[in-house]
């Protein structure tokens, strides 16, 4: 089995899906000649031509707007939003047309596109290359919220994301773009969507995380089993539909729940899972669930390491509900 | 009824007082000086922010914010020192803000494509491609409401043109007759692609007069002629004629992002970029000023000593500066 970073992985993804499928389009800003400005959809032009790896103007709102005018004439298409922080001149088209096509239309129409985005800090970005906005996404019923944290995962769930007939905003966090590496096999599989990766087993505490998170979640894990306490891993994944079972079932054993995003905490996806835990499990804790995460402020240049939770914070975090 | 046009060759810089031909001089050196300082020092890995260099676009800020006082309002892109640096904001707030110093013009917190500094007048870059367009058009509704004198005027590339937003802003503007200067640096590019593959016609100072804005077209590397018709557009602000949107022919000579060229990327050509280059915006205004017999080298020996003496100085005071308490981040 082949090994290879994320980025590799997402640029595998979409050479297969576009091979085994004539339906499936790229679109987006410096996507062809150049390969995309991280290189995810590098040698695509190349193999498929401009007619099926298309290279727009910088339209945001055009780029998606005209894939949902694709999807729902059947196409397959697969847009990219340069970063994440650059999609909102597309919000409208996302909340309003994208999420809602199949609902209003009774399912006469379906909208079955990805929309592919890298996500997060770590490149010292500043205010406008860096945030993680999936909890609007997450609170817009109608779409699906993927950001896989391997490259084993992005492949797979990439595959699932273009042959689902929902749309998806595919995360992809930058910061893992060459750090996450793996087995990827040259096959086509598919990963659930809907079902998180136990990345690490434990009895004492979990810890949730989605994306660049994850690592981080299990480096902290590593530390603390140096001081006898056995943490538990939960990779989401799939934000949207959350697996609130594998959440459940791991709080239930053990008792304690460390929530981990970067995002900012007020309003951030982890306040929906806090509330999951104390709705569906309160009877478990041991402990107050405990949130790390970024700062209720616009993301900074300077102070990124400050921002973005990292092992210490964590760590801070497992021993207040151990200690509890 | 609005109309577009192109701007004609500037007239002699025998027709310019002194002070201003230095002026000028001074604001594309210190914008090609400070620049090049900051290309000097990337590789020391100490800025570590991401820069978008204006090196071989000095023209346009400078023969733009000549015009400009105080009270007016400066917006401009994620290529944002252009202006700034142009307009007089401090060289040691610029150079801190870039090493992400707690002395930075943002306390460091935005980095280079984020510069704002309200003592120079510099309303406000964002890395958001468009971002600012519209902002520009509020401050002249504030301008106009209060009755002030300001004019606003907002810098963006040729792919803002691309986004839907700067329609909606000069039809807005357009409307109101507001005091807004539309400033299109036209080079040609958007990170690596060429005008011709993302717009239909190579025609953006056309796009104003639909909407009922002149809109003129300039040699953009010619810091005279971009003076004179912003003066014209400034002066017709002021005296409430409404917006123009100016469409400035030039060239970026460095990569789209960082200190370095980026001819082997490919996707541009070397002669394409030594043409450019031999029209160098400080070179032709040199060359014309002497061959004019208005200055002399040692008048612009004296701007470029002093400039690099004030440009050590802010590098030493960046340097020395702290960083941001982390307690300041939520403040
Ligand atoms: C809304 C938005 N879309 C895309 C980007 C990514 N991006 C940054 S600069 C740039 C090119 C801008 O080109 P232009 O407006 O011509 O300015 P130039 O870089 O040439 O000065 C792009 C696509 C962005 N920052 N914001
Ligand atoms: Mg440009």
């Amino acid at each position: 089995m082949p090994t290879m970073n994320l980025l590799q992985a997402v640029n595998v993804g979409l050479r297969e899906a576009m091979r085994s499928d004539d339906r499936v389009v790229l679109l987006g800003e410096d996507i062809g000649r150049r390969g995309g400005v991280f290189g995810a959809t590098e040698g695509l032009s190349k193999e498929f031509g401009a007619e099926r790896v298309i290279d727009t103007p910088l339209t945001e709102c055009g780029i998606v707007g005209s894939a949902i005018g694709m999807a729902l004439y059947g196409l397959r298409p697969i847009p990219e939003i340069q970063f994440l922080d650059f999609i909102y001149p597309a919000f409208d088209q996302i909340v309003s047309e994208m999420a809602k096509y199949r609902y209003r239309s009774g399912g006469q129409y379906t909208c079955p596109m990805v929309l592919r985005a890298p996500a997060g800090g770590g490149i010292k970005g500043g205010h406008y290359h860096s945030q993680s906005s999936e909890a609007y996404f997450a609170h817009t019923p109608g779409l699906v919220v993927l950001m896989p944290a391997t490259p084993f995962d992005a492949k797979g769930l990439l595959a699932s994301a273009i042959q689902g007939e929902d749309p998806v905003i595919f995360l992809e966090p930058k910061r893992l773009y060459r750090a996450a590496k793996g087995e990827v096999p040259e096959e086509r599989y598919t990963v659930p969507i809907g079902k998180a990766r136990v990345a690490r087993e434990g009895k004492n505490v979990t810890l949730v995380a989605w994306g660049a998170m994850v690592p981080v979640c299990e480096e902290a894990a590593g530390q603390a089993a140096e001081k006898g306490i056995d943490c538990e891993v939960i990779d989401l994944r799939s934000i949207v539909p959350l697996d609130a079972e594998t959440i459940l079932a791991s709080v239930a054993k053990t008792g304690r729940a460390v929530i981990v995003h970067e995002a900012p905490k007020t309003g951030g996806f982890g306040a929906e899972i806090s509330a999951l835990i104390a709705e569906k499990a309160i009877e478990y804790l041991e402990a107050p669930i405990a949130r790390v995460a970024g700062f209720d402020t616009p993301f900074p240049y300077t102070l990124e390491h400050i921002y973005m939770p990292d092992t210490r914070r964590v760590g801070k975090a497992i021993e207040g509900v151990i200690n509890f | 009824m609005a109309h577009s046009s192109r701007a004609p060759s500037a007239t002699s810089p025998r027709q310019h007082q002194r002070e201003r031909l230095l002026w000028l001089y001074r604001a594309m050196l210190r914008m090609r000086m400070a620049e090049e300082k900051v290309a000097e020092l990337y590789p020391q890995q100490e800025m570590r922010c991401p820069v978008h260099l204006h090196v071989g676009q000095e023209a346009v800020s400078a023969g733009v914010c000549a015009n400009l006082t105080p009270e007016d309002r400066i917006f401009g892109s994620h290529r944002s020192h252009g202006p700034y640096l142009a307009f007089g904001g401090n060289l040691g707030a610029f150079f801190a803000e870039l090493y992400g110093k707690a002395a930075g013009c943002c306390r460091g917190r935005g980095g280079s494509m984020h510069l704002l500094d309200r003592p120079a007048g510099y309303w406000g870059s964002s890395a958001i491609v468009g971002g600012t367009i519209p902002i520009a058009v509020g401050t002249a509704l504030e301008a106009v409401y209060h009755r002030k004198n300001s004019v606003s005027v907002v810098f963006f590339g040729d792919g803002a043109a691309d986004e839907g937003i700067l329609y909606e802003s000069l039809s807005y503007a357009g409307l109101k007759k507001l005091p807004v200067l539309f400033v299109c640096e036209n080079n040609q590019y958007a990170t690596n692609s060429h005008q011709r593959a993302r717009q239909a016609l190579d025609n953006i100072s056309e796009r104003g007069p639909v909407f009922g804005v002149p809109g003129v077209r300039v040699d953009g590397n010619s810091v005279l002629a971009v003076y004179e018709v912003a003066r014209e557009s400034v002066r017709r602000a002021r005296m409430s004629g409404g917006p123009t949107l100016l469409e400035c022919d030039t060239y970026r000579w460095k990569g789209h992002v960082g200190p370095v060229g980026d001819i082997p990327m490919g996707y541009r050509t070397q002669q394409e970029l030594d043409g450019w280059v031999a029209r160098c915006p400080l070179r032709q205004f040199e060359q014309m000023v002497f061959a004019e017999g208005v200055l002399k080298q040692s008048d612009l020996d004296g701007v470029k000593q002093g400039l690099a003496r004030e440009i050590d100085e802010a590098v030493a005071f960046a340097k020395a500066s702290p960083f941001p308490d982390p307690a300041e981040m939520t403040a």
